[in-house]
């Protein structure tokens, strides 16, 4: 009688368990997506080896698995959890599929790249230029010397005027003025790179006359694109700065450009660091302001005020474009040089993120 | 009465700092690099419209392809450049609100910093990268999806016939374009996301909403002057992108809706790009007139973005 009671009592509260009753166990939708890809992976190769499609379609398998999948989840939710839990889970899969599609091309860029640069990724192609080659062979020797002179001079020219701007804007600036200069730097993290490309062609022209092209107004185009980049993410990092520092400072009788100078800038230098190496992996990849006022050539030139001096990206450009007789040479120049420049933006942008971790400030909070 | 009892002289003295030569010449510097960067940016409307006005009082005669006026050179650039930047963002904006929604509340804690950093490396690819992968992966690639758009929807004018033989059509452009306007557009958004207040989302969630009723009601609204900023900002990517478009698109510079064809618009950026290198004369400050027209026209979409984010006091709007 006590046993019967017992167990008729367990076996009415086991389904009404408030806390998992009418929802779906934490690892179903994950056995539901792995059943939907199975079913799907099933069915297109049955086709393929039917003869319907050559070969295995991964890609098609993947897609209809993913549709099988959110048709499943919301119908097997609904039924179990109801239509509002079915709509979260629809929005689920939703979101999580759009991260994935925005990787695939990540993923299929590198892998090209990488498969196609690495035939001529080697030696030569770092120690010789393309002066007298017309078939395979050659290299971009000259393009890598021309991107980093013309980098390097934009660098000199962005730096000390970004960064100043930004210790204006932080520790002095005031009113209409200082409003007008954060809100055209604004504008000018804005402007087409094509454009920065014709504004120092239009500048360089009033005094080299029409046709003239000069490794540095490439220079004065990639600082104009940079400059904004720099005062951005240096003003960034001087707000972050505590004012305690500044106040005690002041308190010790330590004059304002003192201050700024020796309490301030070293409080907040691996910021600033990070953030001139993003601008300059930012400038380093650009191709058609220096497409238009640097022009391209096969030969070296270590002069930025005569002639023109090729640049890594337009190197890429005009491999593909200027294809000669022997065109998968060219092309193999041309992802060579792609994988060159990858290379080089995401070693930037690694170390960048290194040093903001590593040397951040330790702020006692 | 003695000077002393005055009330005036009883009063504080302000204490006026003593001005150092340090002093004088660090904040003079810091503040001529500001005025530096507003005469930048005068100096690029300036010269733009100083070497183009040469090319507003030719004979379009002159000009190259000889068309009726400069009107019929420049639009139907103006009409490419618009359209491939409007295709680009209505693919990009539902992907980039999805990712920012992802990263800012549906990954786990831990993940989600990195594959913030995922995203972000899209953005770092140089674009004549893209434009490379556009035309030697890409495009192939989505051919034969083209074909079959064509055959089977070919009745809708969009999908009109005959189908590009090579996939180089301003909708492979405008993928391109997409994707590499994903990273900014989604920075903003997380962003803004993850600025929602804590308390409403928990309120939501107390009250028996599930996560996607929490994020329509609490986040959503809340990050709507963050979605539209960050759209407008990659709106004025897309249309300056110059490379990608350039090597991806080929271009016949008529003016059409058909996404699929082999005849497409050209844009303002990419055709200065391709002919600049040849041009000569006049139409150099032909070229530099479309580049004035660009310049103002990323310049009215990025400052009505500006304007939108800077409403929002406390955002501090990313890049």
């Amino acid at each position: 009688m006590a046993i019967d009671s017992a167990r008729r009592s367990r076996t009415a509260s086991a389904p009404t368990n408030e806390l998992s009753h009418g929802r779906l166990g934490r690892g179903v939708p994950w056995i539901i997506l792995g059943a939907s890809l199975a079913v799907s992976a099933a069915v297109f190769w049955l086709f393929a080896v039917a003869g319907m499609t050559d070969g295995f379609n991964a890609i098609g398998a993947g897609l209809v698995g993913v549709l099988i999948y959110l048709v499943m989840i919301v119908v097997i939710s609904r039924q179990v959890e109801g239509g509002r839990q079915a709509t979260d889970r629809f929005v689920t899969a939703l979101v999580t599929g759009a991260f994935v599609v925005a990787i695939i091309p990540l993923v299929s860029l590198v892998a090209t790249v990488i498969a196609n640069g690495l035939a001529r990724f080697d030696v030569e192609f770092f120690s010789s230029s393309m002066r007298n080659v017309t078939d395979d062979g050659g290299g971009a020797i000259h393009a890598v010397v021309g991107t980093l002179l013309m980098t390097g001079t934009a660098a000199l020219i962005s730096i000390p005027v970004g960064l100043l701007t930004a210790i204006y804007l932080v520790e002095y600036g005031r009113g209409p003025l200082a409003r007008a200069i954060t809100f055209f730097v604004d504008v000018m993290t804005g402007i087409p790179s094509i454009v920065a490309g014709l504004f120092a062609f239009a500048l360089f022209a009033i005094f080299f006359g029409p046709g003239v092209r000069m490794g540095f107004a490439g220079a004065v185009a990639l600082s104009v694109l940079m400059i904004p980049v720099v005062v951005r993410s240096c003003e960034e990092m001087l707000r972050v700065v505590p004012n305690e520092l500044r106040e005690a400072a002041y308190a010790l009788g330590v004059p304002k450009w003192l201050t700024v100078l020796k309490v301030v800038l070293p409080t907040s230098i691996a910021g600033i660091t990070t953030g001139i190496m993003l601008a300059i992996a930012r400038v380093i990849g650009e191709t058609a302001p220096l497409l238009i006022v640097a022009g391209f050539t096969t030969s070296m030139n270590y002069d930025l005020f005569n002639d023109r001096m090729q640049s890594l990206p337009v190197f890429v450009y005009t491999s593909y474009a200027n294809q000669g007789v022997d065109t998968q040479a060219f092309l193999d120049r041309a992802w060579a040089g792609a994988l060159t420049l990858i290379l080089i933006v995401m070693l930037l942008n690694l170390v960048a993120r290194l040093v903001a971790r590593i040397f951040a400030p330790k702020l006692g909070r | 009465m003695t000077a002393t009892a005055t009330p005036a002289a009883q009063a504080p003295v302000a204490i006026v700092a003593k001005q150092r030569l340090g002093d004088r010449l660090f904040s003079g510097s810091a503040l001529y690099s500001g005025v530096a960067i507003l005469l930048i940016l005068a100096a690029v409307a300036f010269f733009l419209v100083g070497q183009s006005l040469p090319a507003f009082f030719a004979d379009p005669a002159d000009l190259s392809g000889s068309p009726a006026s400069i009107v019929d050179y420049i639009w139907p650039l103006v009409f490419g450049t618009l359209w491939s930047a409007a295709l680009a963002l209505v693919m990009a904006l539902p992907l980039a609100i999805g990712i920012a929604l992802f990263i800012s509340h549906y990954a786990p804690r831990r993940l989600a910093q990195g594959l913030g950093y995922l995203v972000d490396l899209l953005a770092a690819v140089p674009s004549v990268v893209y434009g490379l992968w556009g035309i030697l992966v890409l495009a192939p690639a989505v051919q034969p999806g083209y074909s079959w758009l064509v055959d089977t929807l070919g009745f809708i004018p969009l999908f009109a016939g005959p189908v590009s033989g090579t996939g180089r059509t301003i909708l492979t452009a405008a993928i391109v374009l997409g994707v590499m306007i994903l990273p900014v557009m989604t920075a903003i958004c997380r962003e803004i996301f993850l600025q929602t207040p804590v308390l409403h989302e928990e309120a939501a969630l107390a009250l028996g909403a599930t996560r996607w009723e929490m994020i329509r009601m609490a986040v959503l609204p809340f990050g709507r002057p963050g979605i539209i900023s960050g759209a407008m900002l990659g709106l004025g990517r897309a249309l300056g992108e110059t490379m990608a478009v350039a090597m991806v698109l080929s271009p016949t510079g008529v003016v059409t809706f058909a996404l699929l064809q082999s005849t497409n618009p050209s844009t303002i950026a990419a055709n200065i790009a391709l002919s600049f290198p040849e041009a000569y004369g006049i139409n150099v400050n032909l070229l530099i007139a479309t580049g004035l027209v660009l310049f103002l026209i990323t310049l009215a979409v990025n400052s009505i973005a500006r304007y939108i984010v800077n409403r929002r006091k406390d955002f501090s709007g990313a890049n």
